[in-house]
C-alpha cells in the first residue's frame, strides 16, 4: 500500500505545553483519513507541523515522500491545505483568488484561468466569480477556500475543520464534495470534531484526545470495539407492559431491558432470542412490529475508548 | 526551486500592490503626507526650492515604502492570509521578501513621479541618472526592508504604525532632508550618520550636481549593504512566529 502520510513519534510542544505527544501513523493514498478529537486535542497543531507552518520538537513525517524537516517546499507542491479559518483575500474577487494561487503554485498561465472558472463551477462559485471575497457568505467562503487548494491538482488535501461554523445545506454540501474528491482518487487527511461527519466519510480515522492517539482504524472496527454483546430491539403491535420482565424471565443469563415502548435483550444466541420473543407475542394475542439488531454507534466507540463525554465534541466548537 | 522562489516573490509583490496600495493609509501616508511637505516648503521659500529637492525625494522614499509595509504583515498575521502564502511553494524568506518588493514598487512609482515632477518643473536636466538610479533603487528596497522589520517587531497593526514614526520623524529632522547634515551639532551629527536616510540624501544631492558630505560610492555601499543587515533580522522575528 503506497502511503501518502508516515508519521513516527511526532510531537509538538509549545511554552512546555505538549500539544502533540509523540503521535505515529501512517495514511494510505487514496483514502478519506480521519483526525477525530474534542478541541486542544491537538488536531490542527499535527496539520500546521505536517504542511510546514510548524516545526516540530521530536519525531519525524515525511508527506508524500518528501521529508517534512528538509523537503517541505517540494511536498507543498502536490498538496493542498484548507485551514480552519477561511483566509482568502478580502480584496480580491472569486476569480482573482484563485488565480492568484495557481500563479504562486506554478499553474501555467494559459490553464490559471480555465482552472479556476472550472472550480467556480464546481464550488457553485460561478456567478459569483467577479463578487469581492469579503462580500461572499460564511458558506461561499468555505467553498472557495477549498476550491484554492485544489488549483494546483495536488494529490493530498488537508483539511482542517471543513463544516465548522457551516449551516446544515452548506456541510452536507462540502461532505458530498469530501466524497467526490474521495472518489477522483486524492488522499483526504481530515480532522473533524464531529462523530457523524467522519463516520460517513472517513475510510478510517484516528481518535486523538490530549495530543495522544488512542485507536486508529475503520470506523466499522472501532465501532466494533465498542459492541460488548450483541443486542436486539423489539417491539410489539400492541404495547405489552410486563414484556420486559417476562421475557427476562424466559431467557435466563439475558439483559433485558425495556427503552419506551421497545424491549433490548442483550446477548445470548439470536435464533433462541427470536424464537422466544415470537412464542411470547403469540401467546399474548399480539405480534412483533419491528426487530432490529442494535449496533454500536461511532459516538459509543468515542466513550468507550477515550472515555470522554461525546458532549466535549459538540460544545467546545458550537457545533451542530 | 530559486526561480520558483522568484516567481512567487513576483507575485505576492504584484498581489499586494493590487490589494493594499491604494488603500488610505498608503495613499496619506505614501503620497499625501510627502506631497503635503513639498507644498509647504514651496510656499515658504520658492526661490531656493531646488535645494530642497534631494530631501524631498528623500522623504517620499521613506514614506511611500513604509507607509503599508509596517502595517500588512501584521495585518496578514491577522487575517490567517499570511499562511496562505506560507502553505504554498515558497520559502519564507521568499513570502517577506515578496512584501518588501511591493512596497518598494509602489514606493518606486510614487517616487518617479515626485522626481520627474521636479527635474520637468524646476529644470533640473544636470541630473545623473546612472547615480541617481544607484541611490533610489537599494534606498527605496531599504526602507521598504526596514517598514517590514518595524512591522515584525511588534504584533498589532497600530503599534507598527506608532513605532515607525520614531525613526521616520528622526531621519526627517536629523539625516539632511531640511538641514544640510553638517549644520548639526556633533551629537545629533552622530545619530545622522548612523541612519540610512542621510546616505539617500547625500546621494540624491550628489546626483543633482551638489557637493555632499559623504562619497558617493559610500552612499550606494551603505545602502547596499543595510539591505541584509534589516531583511536578515526581519526574516527571524518572523520565522520565530512559526515556530
Amino acid at each position: 500500500m503506497v502511503k501518502a502520510i508516515e508519521v513516527a513519534g511526532l510531537t509538538k510542544a509549545y511554552d512546555g505545553l505538549v500539544a502533540v505527544d509523540s503521535i505515529s501513523f501512517d495514511v494510505n493514498a487514496g483514502e478519506v483519513f480521519g483526525f477525530l478529537g474534542p478541541n486542544g486535542a491537538g488536531k490542527t497543531t499535527t496539520i500546521r507541523v505536517l504542511t510546514g507552518l510548524s516545526r516540530p520538537n521530536a519525531g519525524s513525517a515525511r508527506v508524500l515522500g518528501y521529508n517534512i524537516s528538509s523537503e517541505i517546499v517540494k511536498a507543498k507542491k502536490s498538496f493542498g491545505v484548507v485551514p480552519e479559518q477561511s483566509n482568502m483575500y478580502d480584496e480580491l474577487t472569486g476569480l482573482g483568488n484563485l488565480v492568484f494561487i495557481g500563479q504562486l503554485y506554478g499553474v501555467p498561465s494559459r490553464e490559471r484561468q480555465p482552472r479556476a472558472e472550472e472550480l467556480l463551477k464546481t464550488f457553485g462559485l460561478y456567478e459569483r466569480k467577479d463578487s469581492k471575497f469579503a462580500t461572499y457568505s460564511r458558506g461561499m467562503k468555505r467553498a472557495l477556500t477549498i476550491a484554492a487548494a485544489l488549483v494546483h491538482k495536488p494529490r493530498l488535501l488537508f483539511l482542517d475543520e471543513p463544516t465548522v461554523g457551516l449551516d446544515v445545506v452548506a456541510a452536507r454540501s462540502l461532505r458530498a464534495i469530501i466524497k467526490r474528491l474521495k472518489e477522483s482518487g486524492i488522499t483526504v487527511f481530515l480532522t473533524t470534531h464531529y462523530l457523524e461527519e467522519a463516520d460517513n466519510l472517513c475510510n478510517r480515522i484516528a481518535l486523538l484526545v490530549k495530543g495522544k492517539i488512542v485507536a486508529i482504524d475503520t470506523p466499522a472496527s472501532l465501532k466494533s470495539m465498542a459492541e460488548e454483546k450483541p443486542a436486539l430491539e423489539v417491539s410489539f403491535k400492541v404495547p405489552l407492559t410486563k414484556a420486559a420482565d417476562e421475557l427476562g424471565r424466559r431467557l435466563p443469563g439475558l439483559a433485558v431491558v425495556r427503552a419506551d415502548d421497545k424491549i433490548r435483550i442483550y446477548g445470548g444466541d439470536a435464533d433462541v432470542v427470536l424464537h422466544t420473543i415470537l412464542g411470547y407475542a403469540t401467546e399474548n394475542g399480539t405480534q412483533v412490529a419491528s426487530v432490529s439488531s442494535l449496533k454500536p454507534s461511532l459516538e459509543d466507540a468515542f466513550v468507550k475508548l477515550t472515555g470522554l463525554s461525546p458532549l466535549v465534541m459538540v460544545a467546545e466548537k458550537g457545533g451542530r | 526551486m530559486w526561480y520558483e522562489n522568484l516567481r512567487s516573490i513576483y507575485y505576492i509583490a504584484l498581489k499586494d500592490m493590487k490589494t493594499y496600495y491604494l488603500k488610505p493609509p498608503a495613499i496619506s501616508w505614501g503620497i499625501v503626507f510627502p506631497v503635503a511637505w513639498i507644498l509647504a516648503f514651496y510656499l515658504r521659500n520658492p526661490r531656493n526650492f531646488e535645494e530642497l529637492v534631494p530631501g524631498l525625494i528623500a522623504m517620499t522614499i521613506l514614506f511611500s515604502t513604509t507607509a503599508m509595509e509596517v502595517v500588512v504583515i501584521n495585518f496578514e498575521l491577522r487575517l490567517g492570509s499570511l499562511e496562505r502564502l506560507l502553505l504554498a511553494p515558497v520559502s519564507l524568506s521568499g513570502v517577506l521578501f515578496g512584501k518588501i518588493l511591493g512596497g518598494t514598487i509602489f514606493g518606486l512609482m510614487i517616487t518617479a513621479v515626485i522626481t520627474l515632477a521636479s527635474v520637468l518643473s524646476l529644470g533640473l536636466f544636470s541630473v545623473n541618472i546612472i547615480y541617481l538610479l544607484l541611490i533610489l533603487l537599494p534606498s527605496l528596497l531599504v526602507f521598504s526592508s526596514l517598514g517590514a522589520l518595524l512591522c515584525v517587531l511588534v504584533k498589532e497593526v497600530f503599534e507598527a504604525q506608532t513605532l515607525a514614526n520614531l525613526p521616520r520623524f528622526l531621519m526627517v529632522f536629523l539625516c539632511g532632508v531640511f538641514t544640510p547634515i553638517s549644520n548639526l551639532p556633533p551629537v545629533l551629527k552622530q545619530i545622522g550618520y548612523i541612519l540610512p536616510l542621510t546616505y539617500t540624501v547625500d546621494g540624491i544631492k550628489q546626483s543633482f550636481g551638489s557637493v555632499g558630505d559623504i562619497a558617493i560610492a559610500i552612499d550606494i555601499l551603505v545602502l547596499f549593504v543595510l539591505i541584509p543587515i534589516l531583511i536578515l533580522p526581519a526574516t527571524r522575528l518572523l520565522a520565530r512566529r512559526f515556530v
